[in-house]
């Protein structure tokens, strides 16, 4: 269980890092706690999966990423377990997951693709199905971000 | 915004490997060959422009207790902003995009509870008048890449 303490510091780190000498001193000092036992205990956190990565968020469309596609599939079940691993093998691929089918959106798979034009995600998708065998697919392409927050946690 | 080499070095390193010391932007200058106040006016630059959206923790939802789910609605044009307005207005949905489909936008919601969660869906059903909410929370997740290659 998180301690309030832990609690503390998530709610410090989803701030941005201090831009002074000693980042986690100064976060340490305004937590009463000491700096090498923040380290440790963000150390900790890495370790135990709470924090999936620490360091920068970027902007991908920034670095030139400007196309992104939701490519929804149709896998059985009985392929589910094989089939995840090679679509997220692919490194254009930044997220891969099973979600449930419902009766008006079939789809059970869902990959998000990025690539600099429509035509480089709608390549990779093809790939995607023709390592994979799967022929049920669409590509649901961004047209607008609406919102794009990071989120803050036990505020 | 324009980067350099050490730039592209810079934002590659800090995805990645991010040193947790007591005094990282010494060693991230280390690295990179460029004294300690040069890679703190660099990120400030690339934090100030919104290359770096955020710097710091990036936290496991599921890890931290909090449910979340892909949702969907089709909402017809002439509402999109409105609609925006008002699922946009909850703290715990952080993204939200119009895709080209039936369902044209697609937001993630994340709460501190499975109640609280569906408490929220409630609230956008409510004040939008869209009752039918494609609600596909994650049952497997094979990947999450947050960071991007510059090279």
């Amino acid at each position: 269980m998180l301690t309030e303490q832990d609690k503390q510091i998530i709610r410090e780190l989803q701030n941005d890092l201090p831009l002074v000498r000693r980042p986690f001193g100064a976060i340490a000092e305004k937590l009463g706690m000491n700096e090498a036992k923040l380290i440790e205990r963000i150390k900790l956190f890495i370790e135990d999966g709470r924090i999936r990565r620490f360091g920068a968020a970027v902007r991908h469309r920034d670095l030139g990423y400007v196309a992104n596609a939701m490519v929804v599939w149709q896998v059985p079940d009985d392929r589910i377990r094989e089939v995840g691993p090679v679509m997220a093998g692919f490194k254009e691929v930044s997220h891969c997951y099973q979600r449930p089918r419902r009766p008006e959106w079939p789809y059970n798979f869902y990959t998000m693709v990025h690539g600099q034009t429509r035509e480089e995600c709608e390549q990779v998708a093809e790939r995607i199905a023709r390592a994979t065998g799967l022929k049920t697919y669409r590509l649901l392409f961004s047209t607008a971000e609406l919102k794009k927050s990071s989120m803050r946690y036990f505020e | 915004m324009q980067f350099d080499a050490v730039d592209r070095k810079l934002l590659s390193l800090i995805q990645t490997e991010f040193p947790l010391a007591p005094e990282p932007y010494r060693e991230l200058g280390d690295a990179l060959g460029v004294p300690e106040e040069e890679v703190m006016t660099r990120l400030k630059a690339l934090m100030e422009s919104g290359v770096i959206r955020r710097l710091g923790g990036i936290f496991d939802s599921r890890k931290l207790g909090y449910s979340g789910a892909l949702c969907a609605m089709n909402v017809a044009e002439e509402r999109i902003s409105e609609v925006a307005g008002v699922v946009n207005s909850f703290a715990g949905v952080t993204h939200n995009y119009l895709r080209e489909d039936v369902f044209n936008m697609w937001f993630t919601v994340l709460a501190p509870t499975r109640a609280r969660l569906e408490e929220i869906l409630g609230e956008i059903r409510t004040r939008t008048g869209i009752q039918d909410i494609l609600t596909l929370p994650a049952e497997n997740i094979f990947k999450i890449r947050v960071s991007f290659d510059l090279d």
